[in-house]
Parts: C-alpha cells; sequence; structure tokens
C-alpha cells in the first residue's frame, strides 16, 4: 500500500471518526440532563486527532528508519569482498544494488524469473525498461537487490498493518472518552498549541541546521589553509588547479572581499539613507491620507523589483551614464576627455543599491515615526511648535532608536546583496580606496567559486563555507544588534 | 519672561472687582467635522483670572470648542471653525494670526499626561527654547526652577532633574505637562480633562495647584467630574448635543440652574 493511499484512509478514519463523535455527544447531551464540559465539535476533534496524529507520526517514523534499517541488512548480508575498502566503493555499490532493485520493481513475474540468474541474464532486461546498470555490478549484487525488494514489501505490508492498527487503536480509545466530565476542549486546544510550537522550531531548527552544515564545512576549509591566511590575507587568488595538485594552493585573502563588501554597502547606505529618511518623513508627517495611499505602494514597488534587474539597470543605463558624464568632466578640466569612472565601479553598484534600498529605509522608518504617539505631537504643537520642530526636536528623537534598528537590518541586506554587484562592481577582488574602480564583495566571490563541474574537497571551493560563515557572523551581528536597538525603543511607550 | 502674566496680574489688581474682563470671547462658534456639525453657535466668554468649567456629557463638543480656542484643531483633517473667537479682542482665526505665536500666549494640558521621552529638565525648556525666551544656561535653569515651583513638583524631582520625564509617576507626569505648558509663560491655559487618567491624590495635588495657578493665568477646564468642577471653577459653562445650555457662576449653575438639562444632568439623570 502506498503512503499516500495510506494517508488517505487513516484520514479518511479521522473524518468518520470526527462525525461518529460529534453526533454521539450530541446525541447523549440532548437525552440527559447532564450538562458536557466541551461542545460536541470539540469531541469530534479530540477523535479525530486521536485517529490521525499517531497514526501518521508512526508512518512518519516507519518511512524513515526502514529505508535505513533496510539498506543496513542488506549491506550486512552482501560480502566484504563485493562492498569493496573504502567507505566511497561501499557507497558506490549500495548505490548500484538499489538502482537493480528499482529496475527489478519494473520487471513482470516472467522477467523476474529469468533476472534471477544473475547479472548477465539482468542487464539487457533492465535496459529494455530504461534502467542502465553499471558495468561493474555483479551477481552477488543482484541477489541483494532481489534481498532488497523482499525486505522492501514486508517493511511496507507491516506498515500498512501497524499504521491502520493505531489509528484504530487510538480512535477506539478517544470513543471510551465521549463522557460529560472529559475535558476534550482543553485536550484539542493542547494540540493546537503543539502544533504551533513544532512549526515555529521548524524556523530556528533550521538556522541551526544550515549553520552545523556551514561550520563543518568550513573546518574542512581552516584545515587546509589556516585561519590567519584567510581572515588577514590581503591577496585574494584561489588559482583553480587540478585536483590533487597541492603546490598551486592559491592565496585566500578575505580583506579585499570583505573591504569591497562594506565600501560597496556603504555608499549604498550614503544613498538610501537621506532619500529613505526623508520619503518617511513626508510620507507619515505631511502627506495627506490620499496621496499616502497612492504613494506609500508606489515606493514600496521598488522593494518587488527583482535585484538581477536593478543589475540589468547599473550595467546599461547607470554605469556608462557615469562614465560618460566622468569623461566630460575631464574633459571640461583637462582637455582630453578621458572618463576617470569606470563602468564597473564601486560607486555605480553602491548607487545602484542604495536604490533598491530605498523603501527599506523609507518603510521601516515610517512605520516607526508613525508609531510615534500622537499625544507627542498634540503636545509639541499645543506649546507653539512648528511642525518641522516637533518632527525634529520631538518625533525624530523618540523614534530614533527604532529608525537605527531599521537602518542596521537595511545594512545587513547591502552587505548580503549579489547580483548587483556581480553586473556592476564586477568580480575583481582588488583592494583599493578608489570607488570609481570596481571592487568585488564576499557573495560575489561565493557565487564564483562554487559555479562550475567542481569537487567539494578542494580549498578553492570549501573557502565558499568560510566566507559564507563570515557573512552570516557579521549579519547576524547586525540584526541582533537592530533587534536589541528596536526592542529597547518599544519599552519607551508601554 | 514673566512680563505678560505680570501685564495680566496688574490689569486684574487695576480692574475693579465687579466688573470682570473678558480674556477670550466666542461669538457664534461652529465646528463641523466633515459634513458633521459638532458645535452650533456657541457664544462664551472667558473671564481673565478664572477658571471656566465646560461640563456636559460625553460627546456634547466641550473638548471641541476647547480645542478651538488655541486652534488645535488645525491638526485634524476635515475640520472647519466658523464664527469669530477673539483673544484681548484679536481674532485668532484671522490670517494675519500665527497660530504658533497663539499657542505660545494659549497653552495646552492634555487627557492624558504626555511628556516627551527626554529628561524633566528638557521637556521643560522645550518652549521656551523654540521660543527663544531663553538665552544661556543660567536662563534655562531659572526657566526650570520657577516652572517646576509653580506646578508644585520641584520638592519631589530636583535631584533627578536630568532622569527621563516618562519615569514618573501619572501625577507627577501631569504636573510636569503643566510645568512645560507654564514655562512659555501662555496667557490661558487650556485644560483637556487634566485629572482623568489620575488617581484621588494625585487629582487633589492637580487641583490645589490649578486654583493657585488662577491668580496668574486664564484657565479653561473640561471635566467630567461634577465635584471637580464645582471645587476649582469659578464659572461653569454646560455643553449637550454641540449647543451651549448655559453659562454661569458656579455656585449659581450648581445650586439654581435655569435651564432643566443642567438640573438633569449635574443630579445624574443623564450623560
Amino acid at each position: 500500500m502506498s503512503i499516500f493511499l495510506l494517508v488517505t484512509i487513516v484520514c479518511v478514519l479521522g473524518i468518520v471518526g470526527y462525525v461518529l463523535a460529534r453526533g454521539r455527544v450530541g446525541g447523549l447531551e440532548a437525552e440527559s440532563s447532564v450538562s458536557y464540559h466541551s461542545r460536541p465539535g470539540y469531541h469530534g476533534m479530540h477523535m479525530a486527532i486521536a485517529t490521525v496524529l499517531p497514526a501518521l507520526l508512526i508512518l512518519a517514523i516507519w518511512a524513515i528508519s526502514s529505508q535505513i534499517v533496510v539498506g543496513n541488512m542488506v549491506k550486512g548480508s552482501v560480502s566484504q569482498d563485493v562492498l569493496g575498502e573504502s567507505a566511497a566503493h561501499e557507497g558506490l555499490t549500495m548505490g548500484i544494488i538499489s538502482s537493480i532493485s528499482h529496475g527489478l520493481t519494473l520487471l513482470d513475474a516472467d522477467e523476474l524469473n529469468q533476472a534471477a540468474n544473475g547479472i548477465e541474464a539482468a542487464r539487457p532486461l533492465l535496459a529494455s525498461k530504461g534502467v542502465a546498470v553499471a558495468t561493474d555490478a555483479s551477481d552477488p549484487m543482484v541477489e541483494a537487490a532481489f534481498r532488497y525488494n523482499s525486505l522492501e514489501r514486508t517493511s511496507t505490508f507491516w506498515r500498512s498493518v501497524v499504521v491502520i492498527l493505531a489509528a484504530l487503536l487510538c480512535g477506539g480509545w478517544a470513543w471510551t472518552q465521549l463522557g460529560a466530565r472529559v475535558k476534550a476542549r482543553n485536550r484539542v486546544e493542547g494540540v493546537i498549541l503543539g502544533l504551533l510550537i513544532v512549526a515555529s522550531s521548524i524556523a530556528i531548527l533550521t538556522t541551526i541546521g544550515i549553520v552545523l552544515s556551514m561550520i563543518r564545512e568550513t573546518g574542512r576549509f581552516f584545515a587546509a589553509v589556516p585561519p590567519l591566511e584567510f581572515f588577514f590575507g590581503t591577496v585574494w587568488d584561489p588559482r583553480f588547479a587540478a585536483a590533487g595538485a597541492t603546490d598551486s594552493a592559491g592565496q585566500f585573502g578575505l580583506l579585499p572581499l570583505l573591504a569591497g563588501t562594506l565600501y560597496i554597502a556603504l555608499v549604498a547606505m550614503l544613498v538610501a539613507v537621506p532619500i529613505g529618511l526623508f520619503a518617511a518623513v513626508y510620507m507619515a508627517e505631511y502627506a495627506g491620507p490620499k496621496l499616502r495611499s497612492v504613494a506609500k505602494p508606489l515606493l514600496e514597488v521598488l522593494a518587488g523589483i527583482p535585484t538581477i534587474v536593478y543589475g540589468f539597470f547599473a550595467v546599461v543605463t547607470v554605469g556608462p551614464f557615469l562614465r560618460d558624464l566622468s569623461a566630460q568632466i575631464a574633459g571640461i578640466f583637462t582637455g582630453s576627455p578621458t572618463s576617470f569612472i569606470q563602468a564597473q565601479s564601486v560607486l555605480t553598484a553602491g548607487a545602484v543599491m542604495g536604490i533598491m534600498l530605498i523603501p527599506f529605509v523609507s518603510s521601516l522608518s515610517d512605520d516607526i515615526i508613525t508609531a510615534v504617539p500622537r499625544a507627542m505631537r498634540d503636545g509639541s504643537l499645543g506649546l507653539g511648535a512648528t511642525r518641522s520642530e516637533t518632527i525634529k526636536r520631538v518625533i525624530l528623537p523618540a523614534a530614533l532608536p527604532g529608525i537605527v534598528g531599521a537602518l542596521l537590518l537595511t545594512a545587513s541586506r547591502a552587505i548580503g546583496e549579489t547580483m548587483i554587484v556581480v553586473l556592476a562592481a564586477g568580480v575583481a577582488a582588488r583592494l583599493t580606496i578608489n570607488p570609481f574602480e570596481p571592487m568585488t564583495t564576499v557573495t560575489v566571490k561565493i557565487v564564483s567559486q562554487l559555479t562550475g563541474d567542481l569537487e567539494f574537497n578542494s580549498p578553492q571551493t570549501l573557502v565558499a563555507f568560510a566566507l559564507g560563515i563570515t557573512l552570516f557572523v557579521l549579519t547576524l551581528g547586525l540584526n541582533i544588534y537592530a533587534l536589541y536597538v528596536v526592542r529597547k525603543y518599544r519599552e519607551q511607550y508601554e | 519672561m514673566n512680563m505678560m502674566s505680570e501685564a495680566a496680574t496688574e490689569k486684574a489688581v487695576n480692574a475693579p472687582a465687579d466688573e470682570p474682563v473678558i480674556k477670550m470671547r466666542g461669538k457664534d462658534v461652529c465646528v463641523f467635522y466633515g459634513p458633521k456639525q459638532a458645535l452650533y453657535d456657541v457664544n462664551l466668554n472667558i473671564r481673565e483670572n478664572a477658571v471656566t468649567a465646560l461640563i456636559g456629557p460625553s460627546g456634547c463638543g466641550k473638548s471641541t470648542f476647547l480645542r478651538t480656542l488655541n486652534r488645535m484643531n488645525d491638526t485634524i483633517e476635515n475640520c472647519r471653525v466658523t464664527g469669530d473667537i477673539t483673544l484681548d479682542g484679536e481674532d485668532i482665526y484671522d490670517q494675519a494670526i500665527d497660530v504658533v505665536e497663539l499657542r505660545a500666549r494659549v497653552g495646552m494640558v492634555f487627557q492624558k499626561p504626555n511628556p516627551f521621552p527626554k529628561s524633566i529638565y528638557e521637556n521643560i525648556v522645550y518652549g521656551p527654547r523654540i521660543h527663544g525666551l531663553v538665552r544661556n544656561k543660567a536662563e534655562m535653569d531659572d526657566v526650570v526652577e520657577k516652572s517646576l515651583i509653580r506646578a508644585g513638583l520641584f520638592n519631589e524631582v530636583k535631584d533627578r532633574l536630568h532622569e527621563p520625564g516618562t519615569g514618573l509617576s501619572g501625577g507627577q507626569q501631569q504636573r510636569l505637562c503643566i510645568a512645560r505648558a507654564i514655562a512659555v509663560s501662555p496667557e490661558v491655559i487650556l485644560m483637556d480633562e487634566p485629572c482623568s487618567a489620575l488617581d484621588p491624590i494625585a487629582t487633589a495635588t492637580v487641583e490645589e495647584l490649578i486654583h493657585e495657578l488662577r491668580e496668574n493665568y486664564t484657565i479653561v477646564i473640561v471635566t467630567h467630574s461634577m465635584q471637580q468642577a464645582a471645587r476649582v471653577s469659578q464659572r461653569t459653562a454646560m455643553f449637550h448635543l454641540g449647543v451651549l445650555v448655559e453659562e454661569g457662576a458656579t455656585a449659581k449653575i450648581f445650586t439654581n440652574p435655569d435651564d432643566p438639562r443642567t438640573q438633569d444632568y449635574i443630579t445624574g439623570r443623564f450623560g
């Protein structure tokens, strides 16, 4: 019985349980004078949950563990010569066995009998079903594949039996609980609470999982390259070399990338913060409701544009514009129109990224400014302050911690941005303070180290994880600090 | 900084006791919120150096009338005021009048204490600073001390002038707001239910303060508490459904009102 069918059966049982339990409690309540603690609907839900939840949990655990158990049983039955010496070889053999066993499920009974004779008989049969078998497959592997399939069948059978039995048993238990004093409502509420907790822990556990996986790979990278060289190296030259050639390891200096990241983010913030803040003040304090209802969504449309589109904008419009502009300026002052701003430069990337960030700054700040209580405005206006005095001296100071928090969140976005930089600032890792020259960022290098057909065991690819975790720590730090600032701000009015 | 209030005091002393000086005059005042009319032809005079209480059931327009006196209604969308309101004979809705200057002369204390999230000291020098009433640190210190003393708060906070005003208790916050209003030396102080968010003890302190402030300022207070109106005011105006029902000496309104609606309201039959 397939998992889908099994789940359907369990759910149908659950629905039946719901209807039966609700009907029964409704009937009992109508007959007797006793008042029930929970409404019939809650008893129905209780019944349905009792039927479905344990059964599905068992199904999930079974589905995960059965693969491992069956795999290990098959592996244990295969002799060591077939498996091979190294772990890698073992994995390969098990891979072949599982692909043969998958192929066998596609054959009919006659073909199966033929295939049982050995690999030479099985190979053409499997090939006719579109399953290619590796050349070093052997007879014991075919035997193992048969064993694998029979174990799998047994497992599937018992899985169906156990799951349906569990559904019936738990449902039966719930049926005995249809009393007047049973607190079905509280139990249902408890289950809902549990579901909510599970949902929120998934998000947290995922974060932890991502960090752990990065830490593992980073550890492997630092085994090959000393951390000191990585964190304080000033040259980025990973030099892709043939696998196994240890003499050309290359240099993995983080500093040029980090400098580029922070420099471009700084330029972006210089563009985004003043424009975004002024826009927010206008939207929150001056704009009438009609204008606001039109202008605010329009401003937020900017946030919905994919960053790669901003990249086009940088390459096609802003970059050439700045280059030509600089050529004209140079022409006026020196007589020779040579541009001093290159088409791909820190300035181009920063300016375009700044435009991208405007809606983040303005939208977040707008919410924070609007959250300053009206009483503050009235108090200030009532003392004879003008609107701009009120904004400057009362509202902005009151909103400042929140705005700082918003800016830090924006900054961590600027640091993590990739596509605009690839297109607008180039991929050359250089250490420079001239904003008119190309630089590159950590994220861009992560992409370029990981694109292509590469093995994940050389420093050249593993460095991406070290870069990733550096970036992660950087933005995490910024975010935590931002949350801390925002929380402190909240305490002021409550 | 006390020029205006001193002038006011002088005037009050010189005027014969039985001939009250009218500080603010409202004539045929109508207020509209969009298409809805909130006040109908209100004619009410505010006497100088007296406390005028505005009473009436919720939604009767007393707060609306109060807010027309320093044009706080300007900040509300769709709000329109017609009729004449004068301060010392000048039309405050005249084009030539600067609303900022008006609000410096007619200060306001709100229902809920709303100190700025700044220090006590900064809260008080806020007004004087924007109006250029103080030039240096010494003058600022002086204003802070005088205002706090007059608001009866100085002894409680003198050791923590540089701590946030939001850290004070509710009653202290409201007195801080009164001190903040006094600091700009207004001639009139408008109070919109200043004690509704306070406990009885803090209320008593603030009422005592209002009583003392009467000597130097003209006060208009909106209140829901009959006892409070009777305790602190000399004149009482009764509003009902946007209409001024009657106005007169507090003692008369509370003992022998002309209008049956006032009688019903103060005896608690509606409202």
